[in-house]
């Protein structure tokens, strides 16, 4: 493997990949058949100038484009029970309905129930575009198991989409598989380039029969994820590399993780936020090893910005997680319930359904070019930038009541316009009518960098609240679009501040949530 | 002697079962079992003994002291 492995100043992509790399690099915009139009939707940003090849299998992903998520859902079965390296995040003992991130599941499935929840679910949910194989262990520790289930959904449900999210460690002793099973999306978890800095990451990994550990279990793994990533690319396999950032470990490197990886070819970065929890039960959670603050994270993402896409609004998704991002509803498909369901797999209904996004995405894109025509008279804004949380339930709308919101999505807006940077989870503070006030502290603590909250309605109590935190709670853009309003009241706050009425203040940092997440019902 | 998985510490993962080059592991309720009389604790197939290597959990699988030491053949 050594000499397959290449460092990363050597790396020379491949003239036509490589262009076609660098266009998905450079596209903005949203909409899904092309027209002029800037977009804000976080990771893809959109297709007019991007390869067709390449947008047509990215954007009825959910994981790839923000935009996507609102419209398709995915599903991860939990085929993949066993891992072959040990990561400082990660407890595979700890196991709760009520929580939300990688690496948890309520049941192990064989490929056959897999196949069978696919089925029931995708004909249940119309959305359902997607399958990924995630865990709770790593796929390719578990190649028989993966593989059956891909084999079992592709002759059923050829119509959907195929991936899978792995550490990489056994990625190219199984990448023709991969290829001959037409999966499209790989992803690779990349938390390091460097073994000093891998070390502390990952106590041991098991490789050829053998536990490794320290600094020669991190060179391992780091020589076979960039190879990994080498042979998917050289297969036009699209890769996204995930990273958990984790302050005073890997914060600082991982922008050198985000040079090596574009550089091989990964189409799509995404930093996620270190869970780390002490009722976890991981090493980093007992030993006090904090994640990063919501402005930390944005900071990263910012820097590694120009250097490639990146990905916002990834939900650190369970590893058995059904429907759309955010909204999982794993409870619903229990083996037990798929078992009394009689399945008959719909195909009509859903080549119906995706032919009505794919119409109101393009009603989308004449809502862009009018925020186009706003942005000229933007000039004036220069140095003022400002972050607004949404309420929002999709079809990029300020659709959600404050109350009801389990998260909030963020817009930064400055003279360039307006652009989705990330969300926040919150609890879910409006219970039964009456909000809580404990709940409410946890809301203003998640977006306390933002000077705005929109909302579809807001109750009066609430709205004292955050106006005392600073925060100004705004409901008359329900029901619009979300860029267009974000940019309204950009106009209409330089105007004030060139007037002289406010001063421009910047806002403090926020807190990423880190216990259980209960989704909505 | 042969190793054994304590039950309770076992989180069924099965990472264990494909390594066994005697193939003595197999699921009992969700959990993993050695079949003592299989287990030649990876003597003369590898340098460690591969459920432990493998394993998730710290001190899972552990020898069984009140098997006999497994010989191999002369």
């Amino acid at each position: 493997m050594q000499e397959a492995y290449v460092d990363v100043g050597e790396i020379k992509p491949a003239g036509q990949l490589n262009e076609l790399l660098e266009k998905i690099a450079e596209h903005k915009g949203c909409g899904t058949s092309g027209g002029s139009g800037k977009s804000s939707c976080g990771s893809s940003d959109g297709p007019e100038d991007m390869d067709p090849e390449v947008w047509e299998k990215v954007k009825n992903h959910p994981c790839y484009s923000e935009e996507a998520h609102h419209h398709y859902a995915r599903m991860h079965v939990a085929v993949a029970p066993a891992c072959n390296i040990q990561c400082n995040y990660c407890n595979r003992k700890y196991d709760c309905a009520n929580e939300s991130r990688p690496g948890v599941v309520s049941e192990k499935l064989t490929p056959e129930q897999a196949s069978k929840k696919v089925l029931a679910v995708a004909s249940t949910i119309p959305q359902m575009t997607v399958l990924g194989i995630a865990g709770p262990g790593d796929p390719l520790a578990n190649p028989e198991k993966t593989f059956k289930t891909f084999e079992l959904i592709s002759k059923t449900a050829p119509d959907i989409k195929l991936c899978l999210s792995t550490n990489g460690l056994m990625l190219p002793e199984h990448i023709d598989t991969i290829a001959r099973f037409n999966v499209d999306h790989v992803t690779i978890t990349v938390n390091m380039v460097d073994p000093e800095v891998g070390q502390h990451i990952y106590p041991w990994i098991y490789y050829k029969n053998k536990r490794w550990t320290g600094i020669d279990a991190a060179r391992i793994l780091t020589e076979r994820q960039m190879l990994g990533l080498e042979m998917l690319t050289e297969r036009k396999i699209l890769c996204k590399v995930n990273s958990v950032m984790i302050p005073g470990i890997n914060d600082k490197h991982l922008v050198e993780v985000n040079r090596a990886v574009k550089s091989r070819g990964a189409f799509l970065h995404n930093i996620m936020p270190l869970i780390s929890a002490p009722e976890h039960g991981t090493v980093f959670g007992l030993n006090g090893q904090r994640g990063p603050t919501a402005q930390e994270l944005k900071a990263l993402q910012d820097s590694c910005e120009g250097e490639m896409n990146m990905m916002r609004h990834c939900r650190q998704c369970r590893a058995d997680a059904v429907g759309l991002l955010g909204e999982d509803r794993s409870a619903e498909f229990s083996t037990e319930k798929i078992d009394a369901m009689k399945v008959v797999y719909d195909a009509e209904t859903r080549k119906a359904y995706q032919e009505t996004v794919e119409l109101e995405r393009q009603a989308t894109v004449a809502a862009k070019r009018a925020e186009q025509e706003q942005l000229a008279q933007l000039a004036d804004a220069e140095g003022i930038s400002m972050l607004i949380a949404v309420a929002t339930k999709g079809h990029g709308r300020v659709n959600e009541h404050f109350g009801h919101a389990t998260e909030f999505q963020i817009y930064e807006v400055d003279a360039k316009g307006a652009k989705f940077v990330g969300h926040r989870r919150v609890d879910l503070y409006c219970q039964g009518g009456y909000g809580e006030e404990d709940s409410l502290q946890t809301v203003i603590r998640a977006i306390n960098d933002c000077h705005a909250v929109f909302v579809a309605k807001i109750g009066g109590c609430p709205k004292d609240d955050l106006k005392q935190a600073g925060i100004d709670p705004v409901d008359k853009y329900a029901n619009a679009f979300i860029e267009q309003s974000a940019i309204s009241y950009f106009m209409d706050y330089v105007g004030r501040v060139k007037a002289g009425e406010i001063v421009h203040q910047v806002r403090g940092d926020a807190s990423i949530r880190q216990g259980a997440y209960v989704a909505a019902a | 002697m042969s190793y054994k998985i304590i039950a309770s510490q076992c989180t069924g993962c099965s990472a264990c079962e494909p390594e066994c080059p005697n193939v003595a592991i197999r699921e009992k309720n969700g959990v993993f079992l050695i079949d003592p009389k299989k287990c030649t604790e990876c003597i003369g197939h590898f340098d460690e003994p591969q459920c432990v290597a493998v394993c998730p959990v710290d001190a899972t699988c552990v020898i069984d002291a009140s098997q006999p030491r497994y010989q191999a053949a002369a």
